[in-house]
């Protein structure tokens, strides 16, 4: 049933129809109304069998979480920005353990300067931490990828992220459909550990390990990624006949079958992607886009089939790495064939508007073979020139 | 220095005393205990953290039927018990990161909580280092919350795991391979550092203990106590190191009960906040007695005696004996 809901909420009772077992928060804005609203849920009752825990940091968020998880819980817990470097240690150790603990990154600048808005700096900076990250296009999307979350977390055994626009998503108002409980129970199996610390069958969970057998716990670890490749179209399947719509677990194309150019992006900025081609091919302009919901594993493959034919690839990139460049546009140049044209442009960084104008004009430039490898849109000269100003 | 060994040290409570009555045991010398921490490990010869986790493992284990399930911080013990493929662990065995293990003990317990299995209790265990310093944060928000775990720091005084550096429980004038024994005030700085117990008694939780491996029988019953209560709980066990302290492997449980005997680690029972016990000093000495035996200390000694110093370490020593108390009948 459509209910007009903010995305924090709608994301909340889905965790919620999701019975969580323990759920840790340390509140970071824009993360805040996901918890708080959870934390309604148990404290009214409304969710039974959970534990709320007010930690005192993310790094305890994170490691309350896994001592949850392999004690045999559920567990969830959600952050942003600062709060996920945080517990950047922490993650790291989750996905080494193998622990399927499900994460909402409300996606938010990373300081110096401090900024509370949107960009992808945080969840892009964990890209290696061996968490599966998917990222929502909408609140719809936010919502219905926890669910897949928790279900593909539990089959592998291995932490998912899922990655929601701060405030763009989170603070936003638009029609959801909340995954009813009936159809969460349905889609969603009660957990079954693959370890848990059990006193009638005790188990060492957390050896340490030396150079005889680490390379081996990486390698299983990275092809336990590549199997949530083939597991999740197969999910979101199942996924679609649970709940009767549509949802893109790991690239989602629009308009790319006769495109010359495809913009890939993720996250929210996809639905002003989408507005701005359709214009743009009514002035006659081939130009199709291609989300990415999967990052962690990354969907090469799913990607080179999306692109098809298409000369010129445009990666609009929400974070970047200084002194390199773009951060996916690294993990898509392998993967392209040498005769792809690829552009990274970097927008929206610190919660900057992304507007159809500035896309259209760099898009423009980009099917005319006018754009530059990295371009920064909308970089403002004048601020560079007062940086230049400023005496030393 | 000449010892005299004598195999069955009946009275000692040694371990492996088995001429003790059965009743007066320590759980070690029960047939039936249960060696969660077993032996093939890996410390260091004359390792008081082996044996104080041993101990108090299995008191707990005693004290709560077996249901029973720990956490741990990176550390010695964490290292010297499970290089993969082994372990050393008959209980089941959580380690996660360094700096983390109290708040891991809290999920562990929440989980438990939520899963309705509140018939199986948690232990979280550490050193000094993942106890007072890098978990510290996680260890006051497990205290402050009431999290059903009971937390033990095996305090050996430093990072021996790294090569022994300085902690904040390592005491003035030590020397460590970050406090080195030269310049013009040789060792660990003075006036810094910092009691963990004390600070666990201001969170007003239902019960904070010291104790020692020189005193097994006290410690064991501190374990037990604390298992019988819920809500955080926190042990905290002088561990001597021969390895950080330069002191003889056979003279690990000596150089504890000099410890206790010298006033410089006063061992005590508090109840929400207030001291509720002590254990009396029973044959005082002076804290140079202490301090010769560890070459940690030699600069104290070597090539001149520091009196200056040592007095200033017995001054520490005769504050916590008025502070608490150690010397019953005694006007100090």
């Amino acid at each position: 049933m459509l209910s007009q809901i903010e995305g924090s909420r709608a994301v909340a009772e889905t965790v919620g129809h999701c019975r969580p077992q323990v759920i840790c928060a340390y509140p970071i804005s824009p993360q805040t109304h996901i918890v708080e609203a959870l934390s309604a849920l148990v404290k009214s009752g409304r969710l039974t069998a959970c534990e709320f825990v007010n930690v005192e940091s993310e790094f305890a968020a994170m490691s309350v979480a896994i001592g949850a998880s392999a004690a045999g819980a559920r567990a969830y817990t959600a952050t942003a920005s600062q709060g996920l470097l945080y517990m950047a240690e922490a993650l790291y150790n989750a996905s080494g353990l193998g622990l399927p603990i499900v994460m909402t990154v409300a996606n938010r600048a990373i300081g110096a300067p401090i900024n509370i808005w949107n960009d992808h700096s945080d969840a892009m900076s964990q890209r290696d931490s061996g968490w599966i990250q998917l990222y929502a296009e909408d609140n719809q999307a936010a919502a219905d990828l926890h669910v897949l979350a928790f279900r593909l977390a539990e089959e592998l055994s291995t932490p998912v992220m899922v990655c929601m626009d701060g405030f763009v998503l989170t603070h936003a108002v638009e029609a959801v459909d909340v995954p009813s409980q009936a159809a969460v129970d349905r889609f969603l199996p009660a957990f079954q550990p693959r370890q848990v610390l059990d006193p009638d069958a005790p188990l060492t969970i957390g050896a340490m390990v030396g150079p005889e057998a680490f390379t081996e716990v990486r390698y299983l670890a990275h092809t336990n990624q590549l199997r949530a490749l083939a597991r999740l179209p197969e999910l979101a399947d199942q996924f679609a006949a649970t709940f009767h719509r549509d949802l893109d677990a790991l690239v989602s194309p629009y308009r790319c079958d006769d495109a010359s150019t495809v913009v890939v992006a993720l996250g929210s900025v996809l639905g002003t992607l989408k507005d701005t081609v359709d214009g743009m091919r009514t002035a006659g302009m081939p130009i199709g886009v291609l989300g990415l919901t999967a990052f962690r594993p990354f969907p090469a493959a799913a990607i080179k089939t999306a692109i098809g034919a298409a000369k010129r690839i445009v990666v609009l990139e929400r974070a970047f790495a200084a002194g390199a460049g773009g951060i996916v546009s690294a993990d898509l140049a392998p993967v392209l064939p040498a005769d792809r044209e690829l552009y990274t442009v970097v927008a929206g960084l610190g919660g900057r508007p992304v507007t159809r104008d500035s896309l259209r004009e760099t898009l423009a430039a980009a099917f005319a073979g006018r754009l530059a490898p990295l371009t920064f849109l909308d970089l403002d000269e004048r601020l560079l020139r007062a940086a230049e100003e400023v005496p030393s | 220095m000449t010892q005299h060994v004598r195999f069955y040290q009946t009275g000692s409570f040694a371990v492996g005393n088995r001429l003790l009555p059965a009743e007066a045991r320590t759980v070690q010398s029960d047939p039936t205990r249960a060696n969660s921490l077993t032996s093939g490990h890996r410390a260091c010869r004359g390792c008081g953290e082996a044996l104080g986790a041993r101990y108090v493992l299995d008191a707990a284990m005693r004290a709560t039927g077996g249901r029973l399930v720990t956490v741990n911080a990176t550390g010695c013990l964490e290292v010297f018990s499970t290089p993969y493929p082994e372990s050393s662990w008959r209980v089941p065995w959580l380690h996660s990161l360094f700096g983390n293990a109290p708040a891991v003990a809290s999920g562990v317990a929440a989980a438990l909580k939520a899963r309705g299995r509140t018939d199986i209790r948690v232990l979280g265990q550490g050193g000094d280092g993942g106890t007072v310093d890098i978990g510290f944060g996680a260890l006051s928000g497990m205290f402050e919350r009431g999290d059903d775990v009971l937390f033990v720091c095996y305090d050996n005084q430093g990072y021996m795991n790294t090569g022994v550096q300085r902690s904040g429980a390592t005491p003035p004038a030590a020397r460590t391979s970050t406090t080195q024994a030269v310049g013009p005030a040789p060792g660990n700085v003075f006036g810094q550092g910092k009691s963990a117990p004390l600070i666990a008694m201001a969170h007003e939780i239902p019960y904070v203990a010291t104790a020692t491996i020189a005193d097994l029988h006290d410690l064991e019953s501190k374990v037990e106590r604390a298992m019988g209560l819920h809500g955080a709980r926190y042990l905290h066990v002088l561990v001597p190191c021969p390895l950080g302290w330069g002191s003889d492997a056979a003279q690990t449980v000596r150089i504890a009960r000099l410890a206790v005997q010298s006033g410089l680690f006063p061992v005590f029972e508090a109840e929400r906040g207030a001291v509720s016990a002590v254990s009396p000093i029973r044959h005082r000495v002076l804290v140079e007695e202490y301090l010769r035996p560890q070459a940690r200390f030699r600069h104290l000694f070597e090539p001149e005696r520091r009196a200056d110093v040592i007095d200033g370490l017995q001054a520490i020593a005769d504050r916590n004996i008025r502070r608490f108390g150690l010397l019953p009948g005694e006007q100090t």
